[in-house]
């Protein structure tokens, strides 16, 4: 059943776009990433325009991302105090990189850097991940009693000034990392136009040692507020939001994320760590593989700026 | 899909306005008519097709099919583009070279009778913008004058990647003749065609010599819903984007609502 999308200016299938936004939603919900590093290069590929891509996915996050949250919510697993702390970091890393994006963009090569970027930052984050639950799972598959806590070992961050406690992640940490952690986040998220969440969750978990549960509900609040602004940002900015594709997007976003939010919960921790950094993993093994083998079309055709 | 039905009245009666404002010619003449001058988008546009009928007029008695050619050239709105040609560096395939094709057309249709190298000289083609090829012109090298590209590889790629994008079509049997006299041509209009005027060009040729031509035009535009969504998003931006931003909001709260059983 065909569908025709005002702003894109083309006809989609609206089952595809549908099971699409499920798909990611169920992805996000599972483990409270966005997953606009999944979805926008999804677009692109079944002929989306990059530029209506990049602008509309960031309100399917905030659709999936809300209803996760409310569910996190619920469960008492969004810790508000650090995430107003990480937002407001990451509010700052949002600007910043925006601006950096139109200084790429002025040298050429911004696709070959975001590429990199990708295969980078997705291979490191996926690794850890990986390498460390799968040290959690096999410690537990021996009976060893899992060390949760270690009271005796300081990372040097924590000798930082502005101490705050927050109750909820059972943490007490400068609110200076929080809020570099958070500038990062929204940062590479900006440049790299996705949520940042994939970056956030195990940055939580492993250097601020926040509990898995709560690491991923607050980063859904995290994900809900950035992509709120992102929104009307590129609504204004770009004019390039496209609102139905948007709806279609969501509507299959947020029953998606329910699904998804329920098995993250069902699932042990460990195993969900794991299953999150396989994915990151072959998502940059995909990037990495477009990069390295021949294209078919050695040629690519792109209008030239034309939402001006 | 959807298609425009042309009967046999309505086509008759198009044709009969269309006779009253034909061009006055020496000898031949060419009458055209169009199934719709407007093509409207609505939430379900997949794509239509465009009939032509056409006539030639004062033709000498006796004509047998083949006696003429015809050649329907159809131009959507000029946009400008960038080809970019990927070359491998250092093992990975990085875009290298670009040309820039300024202000062609965003789609083109090339319907004729016969393969258009068959129609007339290649001279008489380019002069008369017959053929894909003759529509685009060679790209600009850039900063760098002497970088001619080699067989003018840049032209060949961005035809190809436009032809398989939809947006392109060569047709070399798209031109059916009825009549020795009277034609039919079926021009596809995909769903991705961009919006705006649409210029229809119809020549008629004989033996290679120029002897006709017709114009036209039609005009591709969003209707309702999706006229309405683009114009807020042009004109309402803030509200538009708060819109899409609430919109997300009550569309995660449903879903939680309706899930709510626990």
């Amino acid at each position: 059943m065909p569908i025709y999308l005002p702003i894109a200016e083309l006809p989609v299938n609206v089952f595809l776009i549908l099971g699409l936004g499920l798909a990611i939603g169920f992805i996000s919900g599972m483990f409270g990433i966005g997953g606009g590093f999944l979805l926008t290069p999804l677009l692109i590929l079944i002929g989306i325009p990059p530029a209506v891509a990049v602008a509309s996915v960031p309100s399917h996050m905030a659709a999936s991302s809300f209803s996760g949250a409310i569910s996190y919510w619920r469960k008492r697993l969004v810790d508000w105090g650090l995430g107003f702390v990480l937002l407001s970091g990451a509010m700052l890393g949002t600007a910043s990189g925006v601006w950096f994006f139109a200084l790429l963009r002025r040298f050429g090569q911004l696709d070959l850097f975001i590429a990199l970027a990708y295969i980078v930052l997705l291979t490191i984050v996926g690794t850890m991940t990986a390498a460390e639950s799968l040290r959690a799972i096999v410690r537990s598959w021996r009976g060893t009693p899992p060390i949760l806590r270690r009271p005796g070992t300081h990372a040097w961050f924590h000798g930082l000034p502005f101490k705050l406690r927050f109750r909820q992640s059972r943490i007490y940490v400068s609110a200076v990392p929080v809020t570099v952690i958070g500038f990062a986040a929204g940062f590479i998220g900006a440049v790299m136009g996705v949520g940042g969440g994939f970056l956030l969750v195990p940055a939580l978990i492993y250097l601020m040692r926040v509990p898995t549960t709560v690491a991923v509900g607050t980063s859904l609040f995290l994900t809900l507020m950035t992509m709120l602004v992102a929104t009307v940002l590129h609504a204004i900015e770009n004019r390039t939001v496209d609102a139905v594709l948007a709806l279609v997007l969501m509507l299959g976003g947020v029953f998606g994320a329910q699904f998804g939010a329920r098995a993250g919960q069902a699932i042990r921790a460990e195993q969900l760590r794991l299953l999150l950094g396989i994915l990151i993993i072959a998502v940059g093994v995909r990037v990495a593989a477009d990069l390295v083998s021949k294209p078919v079309e050695l040629f690519s055709v792109v209008p030239k700026e034309i939402w001006e | 899909m959807k298609r425009d039905v042309v009967t046999r009245s309505t086509m008759a009666a198009a044709l009969g306005a269309a006779c009253l404002l034909a061009t006055p010619a020496t000898a031949e003449r060419l009458v055209t008519s169009v199934s719709t001058h407007r093509v409207l988008i609505n939430s379900n546009f997949s794509g239509t097709e465009l009939v032509l009928f056409g006539i030639v007029d004062d033709a000498p008695a006796g004509t047998l099919i083949g006696a003429y050619d015809v050649v329907v050239s159809v131009r959507g709105p000029a946009r400008s583009y960038v080809t970019r040609h990927k070359e491998r560096v250092l093992g990975l395939w990085v875009n290298t070279d670009s040309r820039d094709f300024d202000q062609v057309p965003s789609y083109l249709a090339v319907l004729s009778n016969k393969p258009i190298a068959e129609i007339g000289s290649p001279e008489m083609l380019r002069r008369y913008r017959i053929g894909l090829v003759n529509n685009v012109l060679p790209p600009q090298a850039g900063s760098d004058v002497s970088d001619v590209p080699p067989e003018d590889s840049f032209r060949g790629a961005f035809l190809r990647v436009k032809t398989n994008e939809g947006a392109y079509t060569a047709d070399p049997k798209g031109i059916t003749f009825l009549t020795p006299r009277f034609f039919r041509a079926a021009v596809p209009i995909p769903g991705t065609a961009q919006t705006g005027d649409y210029d229809v060009e119809t020549l008629l040729i004989a033996k290679g010599a120029m002897l006709a031509q017709q114009q036209t035009a039609i005009e591709v535009v969003k209707t309702g819903f999706e006229a309405a969504v683009a114009q807020e998003a042009r004109n309402h931006r803030f509200f538009y984007g708060l819109g899409t931003a609430l919109l997300a909001l009550i569309t995660g709260l449903i879903a939680t609502l309706l899930f709510r059983y626990d």
